[in-house]
């Protein structure tokens, strides 16, 4: 499998007053192309951080985030942002949908970044909400919709402009078992059958489960378990 | 879907508060549009004034007379056109509270020198050939419901007469009107010789003297020879421009602009204030929004240009709004006033100028906020949920 990201040496620290905190220092990884890794690891072991680094809303203090052939950590702020429009969708935990706009109207909202035209914009937006299961309810706003069908709705937004890679922050986190299955069965049809590489950070191991292979991040350094996805 | 859909969904989202907004933007220029249109027309004086035209009056004070005999001297002045001559009357019409704004003229050389007053050609030739005629303008006819052929009597708190009263019997013989709205047409004028002979006092004197000169190059010269010609007299005279005659008359009452600056400036520093400190407010609370509208790929500057447009058009909103609504308002007035504030309506330049400051209001109070929302750290946003 060809690798998709290369991360080098990676460190990440903050200083808090004088006190400098490291959250990891020198990870080396690949991450392949197609893969569906779920990262686990303690509170405050970096699993979010992580992930921020690979979505380029955050900078290592040293070390390099390459993805394919792309120094990420090295684009100025006006490149990351057209970098992140095109290879990577974001699902958080909290959905973070606008209140204002509808389903159809949220997912849409990636693709204002393209020059799709409208008529081009509303087939992908049909399309991606039919991935997701919720074609009957492109005019509903979020607080009309239950927390399993509003995190459907981010991952449609996610996965409209066709990035390469899917960065979840513990998605199912504030859902219920049955809500959180159907998200995960979601996730693991998308790197199945689209091929999309996705990168999960989850504190549940049901949830981890779904992935291809777990990561556990401790103390600032991986150990891998590679399994049998959940079906 | 657009950019302008987002603006105007985060515009409205809270209703109550865009109301309330757009209510104190409207009021702040329906203030600036009605005080405009108030200012225009008051002003105005000077715009309408000829450029050849000159003003004598006694250095003292306008209201202060000067010997009737100054009209033939200064009609022999060299660059002198015509020469004509007013005298107020202070008049009014049964009630002192009707009051009539009258003046004693001679009529031949009074018709030259406005020679923007028009009427009817055997109205004109009544009045210069009735001796108790008054001409009414068209806007003061209206007023009173006064028609060509009514005889009324008119009293003044001025003047008396030999028998000890106060009132003078006219002739209405002609009415006057003029093409251009804000020429005044709220005012009468009579002959100065029916109101001078019977004078118990100040007989023979004049309240100022309207010059023409024959070139309003010859300005200057002509009003510095008028003033020298009686300097050290006991009527000592100040000649200026008409413009700068009619501004000081308008000043007179208070320095107008003045005052309005301050009413203005009041009310649009209060509005800056309240709208500055909301829209920064309404924006605090969407970090998390912007956040994430940044991790999607939303550059900063766009971030940036769409919260000020956001502003902009929430002021643009309530100031077209405000301006609208004082169109209305002076519309409605503008009958009723006709008679002291002729052509009183909401000048385009005045729009405009509100147009550009509710886009300024809009860039003034977007600023602050636009800045915040481009600064945004991603991490740091998405963190505090």
């Amino acid at each position: 499998m060809t690798s998709l990201y290369t991360l080098t040496d990676l460190s990440k620290g903050y200083t808090r007053g004088k006190e400098s905190i490291t959250i990891f220092e020198e990870l080396t990884m690949t991450i392949p192309e197609g893969d569906f890794m779920a990262i686990m690891g303690p509170s405050g072991s970096g699993k979010t951080t992580l992930l921020n680094l690979l979505g380029g809303i955050d900078r290592p203090t040293s070390g390099s985030v390459e993805c394919q052939g792309v120094r990420v950590d090295k684009l100025s702020e006006g490149k990351l942002a057209k970098w992140r429009s095109q290879n990577v969708g974001f699902i958080f935990q909290f959905y973070n949908l606008m209140p204002t706009l509808t389903a159809a109207q949220n997912v849409e909202l990636p693709l204002l970044l393209t020059g799709l035209s409208g008529k081009q914009r509303k087939e992908r937006v049909a399309t991606a909400l039919d991935i997701v299961g919720l074609a009957d309810r492109k005019g509903h706003r979020p607080r009309q919709l239950s927390g399993g069908q509003q995190q459907r709705v981010a991952i449609a937004r996610a996965i409209v402009a066709d990035p390469k890679v899917l960065l979840c922050d513990e998605p199912t986190g504030d859902l219920d078992r049955k809500s959180a299955d159907e998200i995960l069965e979601t996730l693991q049809l998308l790197n199945k059958d689209l091929g999309k590489t996705i990168v999960m950070v989850t504190h549940d191991p049901s949830a981890a489960r779904y992935a291809r292979r777990e990561l556990h991040l401790d103390k600032g350094r991986f150990v891998e378990q590679v399994q049998e996805p959940a079906q | 879907m657009n950019d302008l859909t987002l603006i105007r969904k985060n515009l409205f989202r809270k209703k109550l508060r865009a109301i309330l907004l757009t209510l104190s933007i409207l009021i702040a220029f329906l203030i600036f549009g009605v005080l405009g249109a108030f200012y225009s027309v008051w002003s105005s004086g000077g715009a309408l004034a000829a450029d050849n035209r000159l003003i004598t009056v006694n250095r003292i004070n306008f209201t202060v007379s000067m010997p009737y005999a100054y009209w033939n001297r200064v009609a022999a002045l060299d660059g002198v056109e015509t020469v004509s001559h007013a005298s107020w009357f202070g008049g009014y019409y049964q009630d002192p509270t009707q009051f009539v704004q009258t003046f004693a003229v001679d009529p031949e050389t009074y018709l030259e020198a406005y020679a923007e007053l028009t009427m009817p050609a055997d109205q004109r030739e009544a009045f210069l050939t009735t001796r108790d005629c008054l001409l009414v303008g068209a806007d003061l006819a209206g007023q009173y419901g006064w028609s060509v052929g009514d005889t009324i009597p008119l009293l003044s708190n001025i003047w008396q007469k030999n028998d000890g009263s106060s009132s003078w019997e006219f002739n209405i013989c002609a009415i006057f009107d003029a093409e251009d709205d804000k020429v005044p047409a709220n005012y009468a004028m009579f002959h100065y010789d029916y109101y001078n002979e019977p004078l118990a006092f100040n007989q023979d004197q004049l309240g100022w003297l309207i010059i023409n000169t024959t070139d309003p190059a010859l300005n200057d010269q002509v009003a510095r020879a008028v003033d020298e010609m009686f300097a050290n007299s006991p009527a000592e005279t100040e000649t200026t421009t008409e413009a700068a005659f009619n501004e000081a008359f308008a000043n007179q009452f208070g320095n107008i602009a003045l005052i309005l600056l301050f009413v203005v400036g009041s009310a649009f520093t209060t509005i800056l204030i309240i709208v500055g400190f909301t829209m920064v407010t309404a924006i605090n609370e969407r970090t998390g929004e912007i956040a994430v509208m940044k991790t999607l790929g939303f550059p900063a500057p766009r971030i940036f240009r769409m919260v000020l447009s956001e502003s902009v058009m929430l002021s643009l909103f309530g100031g077209l709004l405000g301006l609208g609504l004082a169109w209305l308002m002076i519309a409605a007035v503008a009958p009723v006033a006709a008679a002291f504030l002729p052509g009183l309506s909401l000048p385009s330049s005045v729009f405009w100028v509100g147009v550009g400051l509710s886009v300024l209001l809009g860039l003034l109070t977007g600023l602050v906020p636009a800045i915040n929302a481009q600064r945004v750290k991603i991490v740091t946003a998405l963190g505090k949920q």
